[in-house]
């Protein structure tokens, strides 16, 4: 681990802020580098590869030219005039449905590849909940030459065997996991034990802002990208920044890419998680997956199971950033039931013809409760990203909806 | 800490290893999973009576990323069997086996009940050592302390990868032995010993006098015996929880220690 952090932008705008939260791979308490020995070498390795990538100016045209001829950047923000209305309220969407693979996971992979890449590491594993990233992550592969193994829990190579086909016709190997719940958490664990024993040739390509750091750091740079063009986006269209900034939180990727846009604003920031999967509400402190953080755990520090209708959001934990900002109350955490999730997902699709994925539907599912209760009031400015598109879920509603 | 050889000394994990490693033995750490069954404190009788210089009791946690499928599944069927911490150490402490016992865990579990306390814990229970596979050296200021203070021996970890400067930090904060991960992959059985496992050991060895014992894919008695050409013991795991998991009796068990303390005392 080196001693600090140096703070380095994948954006044009600098935000002091995020940097100075930083130290020696924690925030506050969270974060850190729990793993296993063997691991600790590639973990440094691969903190001082991002640090000179970051500042490598090819490095960073590379990236930004795929970002924008291959994944589709910018994305658009949408304002969302019927529901808006409806509301009484002025709704923005930051549209990462839109981008190529259908969501914002692109933007990591597609940084972690190259990195990969550029560490001479041919082969990358990724873990996988509702198969987004472990599609975008064979997509990556596929483009830059590399071998990918994606680990997927058994549960969720049912539920999601569209996204299973998908990154088998893209070339990788899935690798369903059997072992405990035998969704998310149990496909990090596979993940993490492929790692130890493959360290020298693999980069592992983990998807969420989670892990041992430098992951965390890594994956809200390369996220973040969604939060300043928003930002940007936003005050040309308005003059001003939002009153509220929401998005759903598994272990945390486009949320923390959102709200490193926005944290030196007066924008109040709202996390989205899954009720059964509420690490913040929930959760205590815990060490677990590289990172202390908070989980869903027993008295004695066994973790349970989360459960949700969404397997992108099944995560008894979350990232380090978010129990940091959670903490010291720059971000508040909700949480909403599988019920108020379908109901968004078809009030959006309804009224704007967007059919979200579950995952930012849980964002949504917020927003329409916040303005029913009045914690959303009249004439407030809302943006949410809405951080994937619903293909991935249809046959998985069609089976609970009755339209 | 005491001398003299009473019963403390004879089962503290550190004073015993450097004492079988002054009188030229080899040494023989082998681990069970606390809780697996029943029965499981017959097994660590056996495994003591059968020539084990120390036992490493694993308690079981629900995300065991160091562990390959046998200790996985150990795990899993002792914690649907409700073993817990406080399960395993009260079980513990009604017993003696006449050797040292140390821990064998994941960092979670230490962090909910609280480093002190959990340290407490164990000595209370006649566990006189720690190896805490995620707990890696950067993180495990507070606990080596705890360790010191206490007199807890906090085993730490070396891996193949790990860069020299590092590896001479890692002998001098750990106590009671060393552990050289043999190799880079999870625990398990493996064909063949891995040439990893001797250049590690090697490599420690000219930094420590520590007890330097290899563990992970160490499966037979060949294997113990080849590796102890260089290193001062083995730490045997899946091969014996293996056996643990396929066979109620306890010959299979004894059979399988006798023949690695055999293979050791010959080597």
């Amino acid at each position: 681990m080196t001693t600090d952090s140096d703070y380095l932008d994948t954006a044009p705008r600098k935000s002091q802020w995020m940097q100075s939260h930083l130290k020696e791979g924690k925030f506050g308490d969270f974060g850190g580098q729990f793993i296993p020995e063997s691991l600790i070498p590639a973990c440094n390795d691969l903190e001082k590869a991002f640090y000179d990538a970051m500042a490598d100016d090819a490095f960073k045209a590379e990236l930004d030219h795929l970002l924008h001829t291959y994944a589709g950047r910018p994305t658009p923000l949408t304002f969302c005039a019927n529901l808006s209305e409806q509301l009484g309220i002025r709704l923005f969407l930051k549209r990462e449905d839109l981008t190529h693979t259908g969501s914002h996971k692109i933007n990591n992979v597609l940084g972690q590849a190259l990195l990969a890449k550029r560490m001479g590491k041919n082969r990358v594993i990724a873990e996988t909940g509702a198969g987004q990233h472990g599609v975008a992550a064979a997509t990556a592969a596929a483009l830059l030459g590399l071998e990918c193994v994606v680990f997927m829990g058994n549960v969720d190579v049912g539920r999601q065997a569209l996204n299973v086909f998908r990154m088998k016709l893209l070339g990788a190997k899935v690798v369903p996991v059997y072992s405990g719940s035998a969704t998310l958490k149990d496909a990090v664990n596979e993940a993490l034990r492929d790692w130890v024993a493959t360290v020298e040739t693999t980069h592992y390509c983990i998807g969420s802002a989670m892990g041992p750091h430098p992951y965390p750091l890594i994956v809200r740079q390369l996220q973040r990208i969604i939060g300043d063009e928003a930002r940007e986006q936003y005050r040309e269209n308005t003059g001003d920044d939002p009153d509220i900034v929401v998005a759903c939180v598994g272990g945390g990727s486009n949320a923390i890419g959102t709200f490193a846009g926005f944290v030196d604003t007066k924008s109040q920031l709202v996390g989205v998680e899954a009720a059964g999967g509420a690490a913040m509400r929930n959760g205590i402190p815990g060490v677990v997956h590289g990172m202390r953080s908070r989980f869903l755990q027993d008295e004695y520090g066994q973790i349970m199971e989360a459960e949700s209708i969404s397997a992108g959001l099944d995560y008894p934990g979350i990232g380090p950033e978010h129990a940091y900002l959670g903490d010291i109350g720059r971000a508040r955490y909700e949480s909403v039931s599988d019920e108020e999730v379908l109901d968004a997902f078809r009030v959006l699709s309804k009224t704007e013809g967007i059919i979200p994925a579950l995952e930012p539907a849980h964002a949504l599912a917020y927003i329409l409760r916040a303005v029913k209760n009045k914690e959303i009031v009249e004439g407030q400015t809302v943006l949410m990203t809405l951080s994937g598109r619903g293909d991935k879920d249809v046959s998985q509603v069609m089976d609970i909806l009755d339209i | 800490m005491i001398t003299q050889p009473d019963k403390e000394s004879v089962n503290n994990l550190e004073i015993r290893l450097r004492e079988k490693k002054k009188e030229g033995k080899k040494l023989l750490v082998c681990y069970i999973t606390g809780g697996l069954n029943s029965h499981w404190l017959d097994t660590l009788h056996a495994v003591a009576d059968a020539g084990a210089d120390a036992i490493e009791i694993g308690i079981p946690f629900s995300d065991p990323v160091m562990d390959g499928p046998v200790i996985q599944k150990a795990s899993m069927e002792a914690l649907k069997n409700g073993a817990t911490p406080f399960s395993i150490l009260t079980q513990l402490s009604k017993t003696d086996a006449g050797v040292p016992l140390a821990v064998m865990t994941y960092y979670n579990l230490v962090y909910r009940m609280g480093e002190e306390r959990f340290a407490e814990q164990l000595l209370k229970s006649g566990v006189t050592g720690a190896i805490l596979p995620d707990l890696p050296l950067d993180e495990a200021d507070n606990w080596i302390k705890v360790g010191e203070s206490s007199g807890l021996a906090t085993v730490l970890l070396a891996a193949p990868t790990t860069r020299d400067q590092r590896l001479l930090d890692i002998v001098a904060k750990s106590r009671g032995f060393v552990y050289a991960v043999g190799l880079l992959g999870v625990t398990g059985e493996r064909e063949e010993l891995s040439e990893s496992a001797t250049v590690l050991a090697s490599r420690l060895k000219s930094h420590t006098d520590k007890p330097v014992l290899v563990g992970v894919g160490i499966s037979n008695p060949a294997q113990a015996k080849a590796v102890c050409q260089t290193a001062d013991g083995v730490v045997v795991g899946s091969a014996l929880v293996r056996r643990i998991l396929e066979s109620e009796n306890l010959l299979a068990i004894t059979e399988f220690v006798k023949g690695l303390r055999e293979s050791l005392d010959n080597s």
